[in-house]
């Protein structure tokens, strides 16, 4: 076990700045999920942690013992690729062994080690076979069980459930929690999927354009989310963000004052989950305009707008709301965001 | 005629298909059927007027006989050791090299590459009478050795870029992997790498092989005793009678369609077909 510390990494390829000083603490048996978009350095920062890539600048220590410029092999962390890197010419059972056999253990130890990894996985059947006998997901179980048999200090792993069709990766993802919880293993996770970020992490860092824009829980990142960015990243529906006038110091929702942390600016931008509101009667709610009104079943979706700008808000599947109607909302002050307009960031929430 | 007629479509398209296919069949079995009608004909076969094209008086004996002939034998295997100079030179040096051009960027990559092929733009007739005294002067003149060494650098930019070819298809990440689960980058190499690249590789040394095979300008000026076969038929084939010309012919064909027919398989995954 062991913690893993990146501090001021760098990455450049060639003029273009891929990582921008990095800084991340990763606890000793911490989950912690790298998630952004595609081109987001997320990837890069990984293969830089497995040695697979060098910094530009910066260092990483794992266990407080800096790794920088050591190989792959001597930074006792195993890694699980996007495409499970499965070895074609070798059996389901030398796959998960590998590991092991470059260590040279010996074969007893191997065998138990194997079969441990193999039953935590469910691959046991497939021991004798060659992996392209195998589908998808059980190459997905294979690639994880050789890298929980060598019992690695660090686990790694890049999108490991991307190429899996939606009802498998569901499955894995719950499968993996359970696995990677009873081993402890301090983990990263790269993914570009919200709710296996959300689902499977202790805390999620999400990046963007090579800088880290936040580190918290799951819950923290959802609720008070840093940055616009993040806001509109995660959640689905992606938070909601309106421009409202400031008067006085407040923002007047309807009959609702709601006071701003910024009393001198003269805009602010209300940050707002689609489920934090409640349906209200006009004059005292906020005014909303439904564009389109979806009932999904669990719930009721509706596409408008608020002072002019685009807005989605669930509310509960029992509502009747129409297509065209105009409506009021009462907002759950608790749940708001406050962002400023210009930087885009939003205010600590314990001003709000 | 102009309007769509599916079922005259497809079978005309069948025709085309299967015609294709027995030209191409008869372009390459025809002339070697006839060689071995020759070899294995004997004087009759060869003199007799009209051709019926049909195997008559066959029999092995003419050929065996030609093999018995002086200085066959030992051409034969002549050329089998040059061949087998330029197949391990050729591997040995031209694999690490594609393994270079597949896996790391370096300045000057794509002018390497040119730089490779451009080693066959000079006609081997230009360099003849350059090499024949170098060879001389280093001894090499005359040797097995000498021509294999010729004829590795026929066949070396080819080894080349074809096992290049051969290593982007190992995907990266199984390297990765290996390196992550306790590998340097020489062992990954031999237990992953090589395993997976091995077809393309045999492929890529039977080229060699057939280059060599065949080669018979520079093994004809660099050697007088000493001579592969292709550059012994040529000299001694003009003075024999006509089946024995047909018999040496059959010699040069049979071992590269043999080991053709043996790693035909193989030969397929130069193109990328091979299955992953």
């Amino acid at each position: 076990m062991a913690n893993i510390v990146i501090d001021r990494i760098r990455k450049n390829f060639g003029s273009f700045q891929a990582l921008k000083e990095i800084s991340l603490t990763i606890n000793d048996g911490e989950f912690v999920s790298l998630l952004g978009p595609s081109g987001c350095g997320k990837t890069t920062l990984l293969r830089i942690i497995a040695g697979l890539e060098s910094a530009t600048s910066g260092d990483v220590r794992i266990g407080e013992k800096s790794v920088i410029g050591l190989p792959p092999k001597d930074r006792g962390l195993a890694m699980v690729f996007q495409n499970y890197a499965v070895f074609p010419h070798m059996t389901v059972y030398e796959n998960v062994a590998f590991g092991l056999r470059m260590q040279k253990v010996d074969d007893a130890r191997v065998k138990k080690q194997v079969e441990k990894a193999a039953g935590l996985l469910h691959i046991e059947p497939y021991l004798d076979r060659y992996p392209n006998k195998l589908s998808g997901g059980q190459r997905q179980r294979v690639a994880v069980a050789r890298a929980l048999a060598v019992e690695p200090k660090v686990l790694l792993m890049d999108e490991p459930l991307s190429n899996l069709d939606a009802l498998l990766r569901l499955e894995m993802r719950t499968e993996l929690k359970t696995v990677l919880q009873s081993a402890g293993t301090t983990t990263i996770y790269v993914t570009h999927d919200q709710t296996e970020a959300m689902g499977l992490s202790d805390r999620i860092a999400v990046m963007h354009n090579g800088v880290v824009e936040q580190v918290g829980s799951p819950v923290d990142v959802y609720n008070h989310p840093a940055t616009r960015f993040v806001g509109g990243f995660i959640g689905n529906p992606p938070m909601n963000f309106i421009k409202v006038p400031v008067e006085n110091g407040r923002v007047a929702a309807g009959v609702q004052q709601l006071v701003v942390p910024d009393g001198s600016a003269s805009e602010i931008v209300l940050g707002l989950r689609g489920e934090a509101v409640e349906l209200a009667n006009l004059p005292e709610g906020m005014e909303m305009k439904v564009r389109v009104a979806e009932p999904m079943g669990s719930h009721l979706l509706l596409t408008g707008s608020i002072h002019d700008q685009p807005v989605r808000v669930i509310l509960p599947a029992s509502e009747t709301v129409r297509s065209g109607d105009v409506i009021g909302l009462k907002l759950d002050r608790n749940r708001i965001t406050w962002l400023s307009p210009e930087s885009g960031k939003s205010y600590p929430a314990a001003a709000a | 005629m102009s309007t769509a007629n599916p079922a005259g479509f497809v079978s005309s398209r069948r025709w085309l298909l299967w015609s294709g296919i027995i030209a191409l069949c008869a372009w390459v079995l025809v002339p070697i059927y006839l060689v071995a009608l020759g070899a294995l004909g004997g004087r009759q076969g060869v003199y007799q007027w009209p051709k019926t094209g049909l195997p008559m008086g066959i029999s092995l004996d003419p050929f065996l006989l030609f093999l018995r002939t002086e200085g066959v034998t030992q051409s034969f295997f002549n050329s089998l050791g040059a061949a087998g100079i330029t197949v391990a030179l050729s591997i040995l040096l031209g694999a690490p090299a594609g393994y270079a051009l597949a896996r790391y960027n370096f300045r000057g990559k794509d002018s390497y590459r040119l730089l490779v092929l451009l080693t066959r733009a000079f006609p081997l007739a230009i360099l003849a009478l350059p090499l024949t005294v170098s060879y001389i002067r280093l001894g090499l003149y005359d040797t097995i050795i000498g021509v294999g060494l010729i004829h590795t650098v026929l066949a070396l930019p080819f080894a080349a870029l074809v096992t290049q070819g051969i290593f982007l298809g190992v995907p990266r990440e199984l390297e990765e992997a290996a390196w992550v689960f306790g590998c340097t980058r020489i062992q990954a190499f031999f237990k992953v790498v090589a395993p997976l690249a091995l077809p393309g590789i045999v492929a890529t040394a039977v080229f060699a092989f057939v280059i060599s095979w065949n080669e018979v300008f520079a093994a004809s000026v660099l050697t007088v005793r000493n001579r592969t076969l292709t550059a012994y038929l040529l000299t001694v084939l003009s003075e024999s009678p006509m089946h024995y010309r047909f018999a040496g012919g059959l010699l040069l064909i049979l071992p590269s369609v043999i080991f053709i027919f043996a790693v035909r398989r193989y030969l397929f995954a130069i193109w990328g077909i091979s299955s992953k």
